[in-house]
């Protein structure tokens, strides 16, 4: 066995300047560079250190790629699975890499004069082999990036998507964007709640305008922060429900047993009423826009 | 064993605690508090429990007690000052308080019992 893959380790250093371009040509042909997304150096550049990297480990002896000897070769591989799991490359396109060294290797070997048919045979087995744990190891550190990616951009979206907003002295507004799952609704709260204590809050209103759907799920987590916050002694007003999604939660039997507004402009006036203010309109202020809020007084 | 002090504010009871409660001490303040309303004819309880961090499933109970005791006696029950993350943790529990009274504050607290200690006619202000 070692001695077999030292002699594969002779055959591709010999070889080295027939194998590259000949997996350079069967990456070109599987269309890496047509996307533009990769330069045809960078891609020579990475074919060169994996094969440096695997000619050295083949060296050591070893058929397993999870030993120490293959470690370089595993480390390039995975910088490259990572930085084209950046890029946008199909799992597909990013393990065509490692399985399309095969074939080169495969005819340098075949060409070798001098190798018994077993030894050949042999050879080209345990060159399969070797090479389909390095791609398995490729698809795995891609599948990896690609999830560390969304969790990231999953944190992000939350980090967006629950402002709470000062209407006025004493009144928050809460516009809730996306589906409410059990995660956002304890951001949400605990934003909400955060906002009462500080703002010294009396009214918040809950905007679900941008919720998609409300099933009871979302009704029950909507339910648990209108009670949270009146624990903390705020009122909750709940407003921007559609037309159809009214519908929907008459039909599902989900019951708000809160006040609750079609607009935010009405929810804002009974916040409004409630901490005894009212808007009024300015008596010089032009007949057509005396529905613009800049221009009334609240008093 | 150390109690809660029960302060007399006008026609007001004012609780403020300032320890992690143990259920120990929880049943004394409810036992004292029953006493206090009856002795002084307390129209309000104003309950602070801005210090309090930690609220478990009895906490809540005997919140929900001393209300209930306070209206038979005639005497509303008001929580102020509760954190963000014991009001999640109630919430979670299952316990909304649903008879008891909250405001933010002491003042607003206060503020409240007053509005109700005076004429009963408007009780509350309208849901249209």
């Amino acid at each position: 066995m070692t001695g077999e893959l030292g002699t594969l380790a002779n055959i591709v250093s010999n070889n080295e300047g027939k194998i590259l371009p000949e997996w350079l040509d069967l990456l070109k042909g599987s269309g890496v560079l047509q996307s533009g997304r990769m330069k045809e150096e960078e891609l020579a550049t990475q074919c060169r250190g994996f094969l440096h990297a695997l000619r050295d480990g083949l060296a050591s002896g070893e058929s397993d790629s999870g030993h120490e000897s293959y470690a370089a070769a595993r480390e390039i591989l995975a910088d490259f699975s990572r930085s084209r799991a950046i890029q946008g490359f199909s799992p597909r396109e990013t393990a065509t890499f490692v399985f399309s060294l095969k074939q080169p290797l495969f005819n340098v070997v075949n060409r070798e004069k001098g190798l018994a048919p077993a030894v050949v045979v042999q050879t080209i087995w345990t060159i399969t082999a070797l090479l389909d744990q390095f791609g398995l190891h490729t698809v795995e550190v891609y599948q990896k990036s690609r999830e560390s990616i969304i969790s990231r951009q999953q944190r992000e979206i939350l980090e967006l998507s629950t402002p709470v907003v000062k209407l006025w002295k004493g009144i928050l507004a809460l516009p809730v964007i996306g589906t409410l799952d059990s995660e956002r609704t304890q951001i949400v709260m605990e934003n909400l709640l955060q906002a009462i204590v500080t703002e010294g809050a009396e009214i918040a209103i809950i905007d679900i305008t941008g919720v998609p759907t409300v099933d009871t799920l979302t009704a029950q987590h909507l339910l648990k922060t209108t009670a949270a916050a009146r624990l903390m002694g705020a009122d909750c007003i709940i407003s921007g429900i559609r037309p159809q999604i009214a519908q929907t939660m008459v039909h599902l039997g989900v019951e708000l047993n809160v006040i609750s507004k079609a607009t935010l402009a009405d929810a804002f006036q009974v916040a409004l009423r409630r901490t005894g203010r009212a808007i009024t309109k300015l008596k010089s202020a032009a007949p057509d826009n005396g529905k613009s809020l800049d221009d009334d007084r609240v008093g | 064993m150390d109690r809660i002090p029960i302060l007399k504010l006008g026609d007001a009871l004012l609780v403020t605690v300032q320890v992690d409660m143990h259920d120990q001490l929880a049943t004394a303040l409810e036992e004292d508090l029953t006493a206090k309303i009856v002795a002084h004819g307390a129209k309000g309880v104003l309950i602070d429990i801005s210090a309090l961090e930690i609220v478990d499933s009895f906490i809540g109970r005997m919140l929900d007690n001393i209300a209930a005791v306070s209206r038979i006696l005639d005497a509303d029950t008001v929580v102020v000052g509760m954190r963000p993350a014991v009001a999640i943790t109630l919430v979670e529990l299952g316990l909304s308080l649903t008879g008891v009274k909250t405001a933010l504050n002491v003042e607003r607290g206060m503020a409240l019992i007053k509005t109700r200690a005076t004429p009963r006619d408007d009780d509350d202000d309208g849901e249209d």
